[in-house]
């Protein structure tokens, strides 16, 4: 199997990075969504960061599911070896990082009827489409804002509801499907729909890296990594192992992670200044924020973590106003700046 | 326009030459070929755009001959099916035989070879994708028919990219992944000669690639270099690299030296490059391409703050040589101005994918390119047969499966795709009314644009005034995008009707060969007095507009003229009358009125 290019090794881009892994820690924040420019290592980022994640618990079942989950989170066939009184036996396997390629058909990112099955057998059979094979891990998106409208559709209601809901060619199936969804792509070829990029938990504009040295060294370790792939992996190891035992103390430590109700209330005054809608907003920052405390060890999320993460979790819901020349992001970076000072 | 000899250089309309001096592109083409032949995985491949004809051919005649013995070379058709690009099952093959039958994807197939990519700039942005993932992950990952497969697999893409004009050409996300970028049209048929390098070269540079070296301060010039051209993809950058090694190991060396560096500038940078180097060239260097297109000041600054002191002038040099002559002046201009030139007579030829949208009823056929085969109504086709099938079988002796299920039983579900709307703005920006006329069309545009990214429709801007007409907004439904381009419109001067009604035709035109539906809202009082030409002469600019309007007409292009004249009269709805379009005198037009017809009139 080909090595991805090692996420330790990533240079600069340090919003996406970071955002990323938040994801990883903390899988409910609702996904990634990276706005910028071709060549930015946005691919890069997120094949490498799967290699590295910690390896999962799995059932040997279409859908990877895992064998501690309560019942509600299993598929059909597990919940049923449940029932009769047998063990959900796990193996360690790579956490998924799944492709949805635009011009996917829709039977081939929901499921569909097995034709083979049906046509030489004459079984009813469901095919378990991308979705499926994406649970428990992520689902990459390139050039997110061109996706079809009815993939969207489909999309949206299953990263809403943790499970995907097939009724069609006289199926009727249900399983779990919960993914971190990681969307890419570049705002000059078009607009994501509003409601799709509510459903990222957090944002981040990449943009290319323009100073020299910088460059320098993106170019250097692509080189180097090209000409002795293994070499360069083994090389860069230990790096990797550090960035992956930090995910995996984040996840042990974000349940004790505490926020006080003046953290709470400080995110609240930032999405009413902001004019975010709705409370997603607000819970999502809260969430970030844990999560990014998480990452850094702290115990008790701070404004400082609220001030750190603000920008990534609310640029993305602000209202649009096609006649107003600033960017969100800046909008965000001034009520922050209003608000919490320096 | 093919004559012979004369390769469709005819079709710049006699523009300068902009071959440069130094190496010929043909040299360089082939040089290219070697590179990429050289270093397959490194390079990523060749962009290579020319319309089909005996240099294309030649080109890869001894593309094809250089390839070392034993490698592979796939050509990828242009509606090439999933199952035979990455490998499935062959269904039809599988129900004949009763037993599952592999069908081997041409991606796996071309492993360590080249993968010919035909019509590319007509791909589908799905198998576009598809193959940028293989060649991102370097394997063909198979996830279908109840197969899971994953095959390494490493290969080189020829993309022949036959687009004509700026709005054509291969998609972005697959042309950034390859390093060359050539472009063959201005090449005559007697430059196009054989190479002089033999396969052996090659293999033998491939031996040697794994031991040259590229030095820091080298691969700081070539990353300098493409900032100072204003690349911003970083692939750029890598591809000079990979390139500068395999042309080291070409000439027998193991250390990158300068004359690789200028190659690796010449042809992966120059090609890319989007803003000349702020620097100054010496006194006695000739003057580069086109130095009197102004460049935005406020740029330029920043760029002189972080320009790198130590940029390897002789490479510059040799990579600015090799930037095509009018390519800035094409960028400041907008894309679409050179479709002008676009030969006619492909009209109609796209289609979108029948694959998807919402579904629209059963078709008989098989379930090729993408198509979803409707199971319960294939079954219901074979079930009047069954029993005779079974007893045909019995006859010949063989085995006979539950269901017997032929080819011609196939049914396949038919999608309809509500094709995007992209509604073209051609607006009068001449004369003593035109600012306020363009500040009302400006915020049209606008208007629609916020509730576009809901209903997912294109809006595109075309002006016209003095003696011209130009593409303002080409067609986006990105906000970002608009307001840049709607920032500064100029205004006033004589009004050539005509010249603007051609240049929102064509573009309308384009829309509708990419499957879309165009809407046409011409704003103007409709008393044309700039001819074609650029002369003035009310009479002949209103004939011209007149003839301009009936092609609109013959092309059924659902079009909308307003009447912005203070007192609405005869000339406005004229026009209208021959254009087929819905007449609006509306001579204190606001942008919320305006939004609101525009928008009734595309319904």
């Amino acid at each position: 199997m080909p090595i991805p290019f090692p996420f330790s090794a990533v240079v600069a881009q340090e919003e996406m990075k970071r955002s990323l892994l938040i994801a990883a820690i903390d899988p409910s924040i609702g996904g990634v969504l990276v706005f910028g420019d071709r060549g930015t290592g946005k691919s890069t980022a997120i094949r490498g960061l799967a290699a590295l994640l910690p390896k999962m618990q799995a059932v040997d079942c279409t859908y990877n599911c895992d064998p501690d989950a309560g019942d509600e989170a299993l598929c059909a066939e597990c919940r049923e070896k449940r029932a009769k009184g047998m063990t959900l036996k796990g193996r360690k396997v790579q956490v998924p990082v799944v492709d949805l390629p635009l011009g996917a058909t829709e039977d081939r990112v929901i499921g569909a009827l097995d034709l083979e099955r049906a046509l030489t057998k004459g079984e009813k059979a469901f095919e378990p489409g991308l979705l499926a094979r994406a649970h428990r891990g992520f689902l990459y998106i390139d050039e997110v804002n061109l996706l079809e409208d009815h993939l969207v559709d489909s999309l949206l209601d299953v990263a809403a509801s943790g499970e995907n809901l097939v009724e069609r060619e006289g199926l009727s199936v249900r399983h779990p499907a919960r993914f971190v969804l990681v969307g890419s792509g570049n705002p000059e070829e078009g607009e994501l729909r509003p409601q799709l990029q509510d459903r990222f938990g957090l944002s981040v504009e990449v943009t290319t890296p323009t100073d020299l040295p910088t460059r320098m060294k993106v170019v250097r370790l692509r080189d180097e990594f090209e000409r002795d792939r293994a070499a360069f992996v083994q090389k860069w190891k230990s790096k990797d192992g550090k960035v992956r035992r930090l995910i995996e103390k984040g996840r042990a430590l974000l349940p004790e992670v505490k926020v006080p109700d003046k953290t709470l209330e400080q995110a609240g005054k930032l999405c009413i200044k902001l004019g975010t809608d709705g409370l997603r907003g607000e819970l999502t920052l809260i969430r970030a924020a844990r999560g990014l405390a998480a990452l850094k060890g702290d115990k008790e999320v701070t404004v400082d973590h609220l001030k750190e993460i603000a920008t990534s979790a609310l640029r993305h819901r602000l209202r649009r106003d096609p006649l107003d020349e600033s960017g969100s992001t800046s909008r965000v970076e001034r009520a922050v700046q209003e608000l919490f000072g320096e | 326009m093919s004559n012979l000899g004369a390769n469709p250089a005819a079709s710049e309309g006699g523009g300068p030459d902009p071959r440069q001096a130094g190496p010929s592109p043909w040299d360089d083409a082939v040089l290219a070929a070697v590179l990429m032949t050289v270093d397959p995985v490194g390079t990523g491949g060749v962009c290579l755009r020319s319309l089909a004809g005996p240099v294309r051919d030649q080109w890869l005649t001894i593309m094809r001959d250089l390839q070392p013995e034993g490698s592979p070379l796939k050509r990828v058709p242009l509606h090439v099916t999933d199952g035979r690009l990455l490998g499935g099952l062959d269904l039809a093959a599988t129900l004949n035989a009763g037993r599952p039958i592999a069908e081997r994807g041409l991606l796996v197939e071309a492993d360590g070879g080249v993968v010919e990519l035909a019509m590319a700039e007509r791909i589908a942005p799905g198998t576009a994708a598809r193959l940028s993932m293989a060649f991102d992950s370097g394997e063909v990952v198979l996830e279908r028919d109840g197969l899971a497969m994953r095959t390494p697999s490493n290969f080189a893409i020829v993309a022949l990219d036959e687009g004509v004009g700026e709005d054509e050409g291969l998609l972005n996300a697959l042309l950034d992944r390859l390093a060359f970028h050539l472009e063959l049209t201005y090449v005559r048929v007697h430059e196009a000669i054989a190479c002089d390098y033999e396969v052996e070269e090659i293999v033998a540079a491939r031996a040697r690639l794994p031991e040259v070296t590229i030095t820091d301060d080298q691969v700081e010039s070539l990353c300098g270099i493409a900032l100072a051209l204003g690349i911003p993809s970083l692939r750029a950058s890598i591809f000079a690299c990979a390139a500068a090694r395999a042309h080291a190991a070409l000439e027998e060396r193991t250390e990158v030296t300068e004359a690789d560096l200028a190659v690796a500038g010449r042809l992966v940078l120059a090609p890319r490059a989007t803003q000349l180097p702020p620097m100054e060239p010496p006194d006695d260097e000739p003057p580069p391409p086109e130095p009197e297109e102004p460049q935005e000041p406020e740029e330029n600054q920043s760029n002189e703050q972080q320009e790198p002191q130590e940029l390897d002038d002789k490479i510059l040099e040799a990579t600015k040589a090799a930037i095509p002559a009018g390519l800035l002046a094409q960028l400041q201009m907008g894309k679409l101005q050179r479709s002008r030139a676009r030969a006619s007579g492909k009209a109609g030829a796209v289609q979108n994918a029948p694959s998807r949208g919402r579904p629209a009823g059963v078709l008989r056929g098989e379930p090729r390119h993408g198509q979803r085969m409707n199971v319960v109504e294939t079954l219901r086709a074979a079930a009047p047969w069954q029993r005779l099938r079974r007893e045909e079988r019995a006859r010949v002796g063989r085995e006979s499966s539950r269901i017997e299920v032929r080819q011609d039983d196939f049914r396949i579900t038919r999608f309809k795709h509500k094709s995007e709307t992209t509604t073209i703005f051609v607006v009068d920006a001449s004369g003593s009314s035109a600012l306020h006329r363009l500040a009302e069309a400006k915020g049209a545009v606008e208007l629609l644009l916020a509730d576009c990214y809901v209903r997912r429709d294109k809006v595109a801007l075309v002006a016209f005034r003095g003696k011209a007409a130009e593409v303002l907004l080409p067609p986006t439904r990105s906000l970002v995008r608009a307001k840049r381009s709607l920032a500064g419109l100029p205004g006033g001067g004589g009004t050539p009707l005509a010249s603007g009604i051609d240049l929102g035709m064509m573009l309308a035109d384009s829309v509708q060969r990419r499957g879309g539906t165009p809407v046409l809202i011409v704003m103007t009082d409709g008393r044309a007095n700039v001819a074609r030409d650029g002369t003035g002469g009310r009479a002949r600019a209103g004939e011209e507009a007149t003839a301009a309007a009936r092609v609109v007409r013959s092309l059924e292009i659902t079009s909308l003229v307003i009447d912005t004249s203070p007192r609405p009269q005869q000339q406005g709805k004229d026009l209208a009358a021959e254009m087929g379009a819905v007449y609006l005198p509306l001579p204190h037009a606001d942008a919320t009125s305006l939004n609101q017809a525009v928008r009734a009139t595309s319904r």
